[in-house]
């Protein structure tokens, strides 16, 4: 059992210990019945000068038990409205009282563990940077409903509460200090001493002990929702957050919301019971089920190891070395300098190498320039990348990543020039998305150290890495790889060596179902809204674009010709027709050349009229057929491949499909979509749009024998 | 009229005190609206496409009530997109004028359903924050000896000779009435509970009536508008009845109506509407008017409009089983009651504003529902409704079951 230690001083001063079962503190069944005993403790205190909130833990405290809100149904939903409001009546106790409560932070404070600091009067922190300090709900499809909406409006106003409280973002002491999170940074000895001097300090002054919405004639920073400027403020934000969630995501909408019925619409009480109800109506909801799901526990399951190969030690790289200093080798060489790693950055010439630095400083400026880096963390950053055009600059790297042209004679000819300069038992890492690992691997001297790193572009942004296990790949190898990845900051996901990997593969049937809709005539405008209307963030053929039209066809001529793709079973041969003929008798070769399915010019993008000739009269489809069509085979591709064994676990195809391939957030990701939709009803809808639009939607026999089995996918 | 109206459903949420403590305080306007609007589409499984206009009273459409907030709600009911909206101003008649327009529309065939109502949510939009020349524009007032409604009230009553037991006495009434009618379930049927987005009830009755005030209690009340009249709205009301020496002052918070929030939807069509979507209907509005009388008095209209109503409809008073005064003042009712020489015993029979509050805007498609529920329950005929109007005017509907 954990307790809330309780200890008095002489000067009268109460120190609440947050001491709960387990590795943190958390609101969960526990926490209630230590939270009001306290309190009631703490009202009936004679002679009492203030109280200290702080933490027994390494953390101050974690926020809210989401295995308990994940378990909740709709029944349930009355129930914790009533448990969140007796929560949320303890903490107005606490600011009623006369004395002031100082929120002593030692650790991290997210989420309901910040809801309990801004009910405090005076918040410290240690100064530990590595602390994190936020209400980062929204980014799980909640909101914080223990008053952290309401209490961060009153405090910050609107414009000042909203990127914390609807992207939640988190943020250092010092820079919660700077927001008006919290208003001491102390050093992390000092904390209780500090929070100590404070309340002696204000005894005697009752408005250190009342709180700004309990203060009368406080007035919220920047106004009122209901004054006109703020009114015209909320209009774009509501905007702005439709845009970012095309309804598919209620929880920032709602927070908007209440922040503005709190801002000056109803009273503080009611603002607090409103958010109450707010937030419990999130709880049942498919999305948030599923963003809890797969970005907080899939999340945690795939960083935290579960496809990296067991009894491999922990491994990092100490100098890495990067062939190609083009737009993903510039990119690689960034993230490995961010997290301190030294970097080779070579490339043909030294002005291409030089180049590929000056990308890294050129993003490092844009931080200093948001106040976000010091002169001095630049320049040590940029010291970790050393650009060459010598072979020999390599040598003793114990990871070499060749991110030359995705061609393989090239990636060939590269690896014969350079493995040798690798360190004792170096790992070779190749960057591509579509050639195939163990091919590339076959002219390796060490084929067991060699490894597929798929990196996603731009490398600074995406979080994801690919790691591609060759059928000689070791274990050991995937594991260093799997901590390399860890060790730069980004999501591993370790899939299997079939054509395409994961990502790519699945990617890739979404986009030229797209394009099989535009070769049976219908519009491809509509078709390209549509598929953004599943909660993908860009339509397939904008996609396509983007990504050049011109790519996808050589990559899959080449595939052909390695023998890797046999055209004879092409699922969509007419889309593959079309993109030919887009691009050998149009020149439409994408984005890049200003023309593609769209053709581009300083005011934006329009349709290419050419497309005209594609168009059929009559053709006809409803639009939650195109809508399936597009996220379906994107769907059963992920299915395939876990059947197949590319996926290693369902985890690691939801958060690979919602981190590197545009997978709708609120799905969950490609995999946890039939758990939604329903294996049985999931499998019957393949078997319809089978019958209506051909065989590549026949469900296969994971989805079959899972549905027989009547199990989701977990 | 031409084609004769009929009253398919009248649906009211409970009313709660319309300040920060009452209990729908906490919710939208629109919503108020909209829970009646999805209420009664699942009640009759109603085809909403076929409602051509939704009509809905509010006298402070400004901040949450602005901006049209009639189509407002009929979106946030997520009714069909062809249904249309619009919010009117008649003042305290506005939630029956709502009533009475959308019976001229379906008695001229320019509509063949129509939903008519009210939206008063008056602790988030309080009295006056509309503003408006009728009693801000000081030309205005100077140039109408246009007073505040208490002051008409209280020369209503010195007038006609009610004295502050008088009025007390109609108040505990009132309350003892609407008490007795709310907890014997007259008002269930219409009655919509108020609740959150996830279902969890916010108000389940009204909550304003005062069952346990005695005439003790009621008498220890403050005159509300003693003191300005002193200030010199006494003077400009009393340049129009120099006969009368001086106001007596006699309403007070105990004999006035409540400031309550509140919403009101009454279902109107035609015969066919009705037949084609297979609802049954409770009664027909034989008749209505509007009319205008001395603004400075103000609340005098009432009993004319009544008069008016039956003479269009060719009825005496002894053709209406029971008489519907809002109960905006005690005097006002007192008012009606004399000028249509009708006893207090079939007017107001379950109790009025006095006890269950006004939602100004929301009040006259109210007074539809208490109106009908209970006829129905006496297996009584006609009714006629009426209520007093900011500048002189009053309003009166006679409903007859069918």
């Amino acid at each position: 059992m954990g307790e809330f230690h309780y200890d008095k001083d002489a000067d009268g001063i109460v120190t609440v210990t947050m001491d709960m079962d387990g590795p943190v503190n958390a609101m969960n069944a526990e926490f209630w019945p230590l939270f009001a005993g306290t309190m009631d403790r703490i009202e009936a205190e004679p002679d009492l000068k203030g109280v200290i909130w702080t933490s027994a833990k390494d953390t101050f405290f974690a926020g809210g038990d989401l295995k308990m809100l994940k378990s909740i149904e709709p029944d349930g939903v009355e129930a914790l409205f009533e448990s969140v409001e007796a929560t949320k009546a303890v903490m107005r106790r606490m600011e009623k009282q006369p004395v002031p409560h100082v929120a002593a932070i030692n650790g991290a404070a997210l989420g309901g563990g910040f809801e309990i600091c801004l009910a405090c009067n005076h918040r410290i922190a240690a100064d530990n940077p590595k602390t994190r300090i936020g209400l980062p709900e929204v980014t799980l499809g909640l909101l914080p409903g223990g008053g952290g909406v309401v209490r961060l409006t009153w405090m910050l106003g609107l414009e000042g509460a909203m990127p914390f409280l609807l992207e939640g973002r988190q943020v250092s002491p010092e820079k919660a200090l700077k927001a008006g999170l919290i208003h001491q940074v102390v050093p992390a000895d000092q904390l209780l001493t500090r929070a100590r001097d404070y309340i002696l300090s204000v005894q005697g002054d009752a408005a250190a002990a009342t709180q700004p919405w309990d203060t009368k004639g406080y007035k919220i920073p920047g106004g009122p929702s209901t004054a006109p400027h703020n009114m015209t403020r909320i209009a774009g934000a509501a905007a702005m957050l439709y845009k970012k969630t095309r309804g598919l995501m209620p929880a920032p909408a709602r927070i908007l919301d209440i922040m503005t019925e709190a801002a000056g619409k109803v009273d503080f009480d009611t603002a607090t019971r409103y958010e109450s109800r707010r937030f419990v109506s999130l709880i049942p909801l498919a999305s948030t089920k599923n963003m809890i799901e797969t970005l907080f526990f899939g999340m945690n399951k795939v960083n935290g190891g579960a496809s990296r190969p067991k009894g491999v030690p922990p491994s990092r790289v100490q100098r890495l070395g990067i062939l190609g200093a083009g737009m993903m080798g510039q990119g690689i060489a960034f993230s490995a300098a961010m997290s301190g790693l030294p970097v080779v950055l070579k490339d043909r010439t030294m002005e291409a190498a030089e180049r590929g630095k000056a990308y890294t400083a050129g993003l490092l400026d844009k931080r200093g320039k948001q106040g976000r880096m010091s002169a001095e963390e630049r320049e040590a950053v940029l010291a970790l990348i050393t650009p060459t055009d010598q072979t020999e600059a390599l040598k003793g790297c114990d990871l070499i990543i060749e991110a030359v042209f995705e061609k393989i004679d090239i990636k060939d000819a590269v690896l014969a020039e350079h493995e040798a300069l690798l360190a004792e038992n170096g790992i070779w890492g190749s960057n591509t998305s579509t050639l195939p690992i163990t091919r590339l691997a076959s002219g390796a001297a060490r084929p067991e150290n060699f490894v597929g790193l798929h990196f996603f572009s731009p490398v600074d942004k995406m979080p994801l890495l690919e790691i591609i296990a060759g059928e000689k790949t070791s274990d050991e190898t995937l594991a260093r790889a799997f901590d390399f990845a860890r060790q730069i900051g980004k999501t591993p996901i370790i899939v299997g060596d079939s054509t395409g990997f994961y990502t790519s593969r699945t990617i890739g049937t979404k986009i030229i179902e797209a394009v099989e809709l535009v070769t049976e005539g219908h519009d491809p405008v509509r078709i390209d809204n549509l598929s953004r209307l599943t909660g993908m963030p860009t339509g397939m053929l904008t996609l396509l674009d983007e990504v050049q039209i011109k790519l996808v066809t050589d990559i899959y001529d080449t595939q052909v010709e390695m023998g890797l793709l046999d055209p004879e079973k092409e699922q969509n041969p007419a889309a593959r027709a079309m993109l030919a003929e887009m691009i050998s008798q149009h020149g439409r070769h994408g984005r890049a050349t200003g023309k593609g399915f769209y053709d581009y010019d300083t005011q934006g993008k329009t349709i290419w009229p050419g497309l005209a000739a594609w168009r059929r009269e009559g053709a006809d489809i409803p639009d939650e057929d195109i809508k399936d069509r597009i996220l379906f085979r994107a769907v059963l591709e992920s299915l395939r491949c876990l059947e197949e064994g590319v996926l290693r676990t369902v985890e690691d195809g939801n958060v690979g499909s919602i981190l590197g391939i545009g997978a709708p957030v609120h799905t969950g990701g490609y995999i946890q979509y039939v758990n939604t939709y329903g294996p049985a009803r999931f499998l019957a809808r393949c078997e319809e749009l089978a019958g209506k639009y051909g065989a590549r939607f026949a469900p296969p026999n994971i989805l079959k024998t899972h549905v027989a089995a009547g199990r989701a996918f977990a | 009229m031409a084609t004769s109206a009929y009253i398919y459903d009248a649906l009211r949420t409970p009313r709660s005190r319309g300040k920060n403590t009452g209990a729908l305080y906490e919710v939208k306007p629109i919503q108020l609206a909209a829970g009646l609007l999805r209420e009664m589409q699942a009640r009759h499984d109603l085809d909403t496409a076929r409602v051509g206009d939704v009509i809905l009273g509010c006298t402070a459409p400004v901040g949450d009530q602005g901006a049209c907030v009639a189509k407002a709600a009929v979106q946030a009911a997520h009714w069909d997109e062809a249904v249309p909206g619009v919010q009117l101003d008649r003042f305290c008649a506005s939630g029956l004028e709502a009533v009475n327009m959308a019976a001229a529309k379906v008695g001229s065939d320019q509509e063949e359903l129509v939903v008519a109502g009210g939206i008063e949510s008056m602790s988030r939009i309080p009295m006056l924050s509309q503003g408006g020349a009728m009693f801000t524009d000081p030309d205005f007032v100077i140039d109408q000896n246009s007073a505040p409604q208490g002051i008409g009230a209280d020369l209503i009553a010195t007038i006609d000779g009610y004295s502050r037991e008088d009025v007390d006495a109609f108040a505990m009434e009132s309350q003892r009435r609407a008490a007795h009618a709310r907890d014997s379930g007259w008002f269930d049927r219409s009655v919509v509970p108020v609740r959150d987005e996830n279902g969890i009830t916010i108000l389940e009755r009204d909550d304003f009536i005062k069952p346990e005030t005695d005439m003790q209690k009621l008498g220890a009340l403050n005159p509300s508008f003693a003191q300005m009249g002193v200030f010199g709205y006494d003077e400009m009301a009393l340049a129009k009845y120099p006969q009368v020496a001086r106001i007596n002052h006699v309403h007070t918070p105990g004999n006035s109506s409540g400031i309550v929030d509140g919403s009101s939807a009454v279902l109107i069509g035609s015969e066919k509407a009705g037949r084609d979507l297979g609802l049954e209907p409770r009664a027909r509005i034989v008749s209505a008017t509007v009319i205008a009388t001395d603004p400075v008095i103000m609340l005098a209209g009432p009993g004319p409009a009544a008069k008016k109503c039956l003479a269009k409809a060719g009825l005496k008073v002894s053709d209406i089983d029971i008489w519907e005064i809002n109960e905006a003042f005690a005097s006002v009712a007192l008012r009606y009651m004399k000028d249509l020489e009708i006893d207090h015993e079939i007017t107001n029979v379950n109790g009025g504003a006095i006890a269950m509050g006004h939602p100004l805007g929301a009040t006259g498609g109210m007074l539809v529902s208490t109106v009908l529920d209970e006829l129905e329950r006496r297996n009584a005929k006609r009714a006629m409704i009426s209520l007093c109007v900011g500048g002189g005017m009053g309003i009166s509907t006679l409903i007859e079951r069918l």
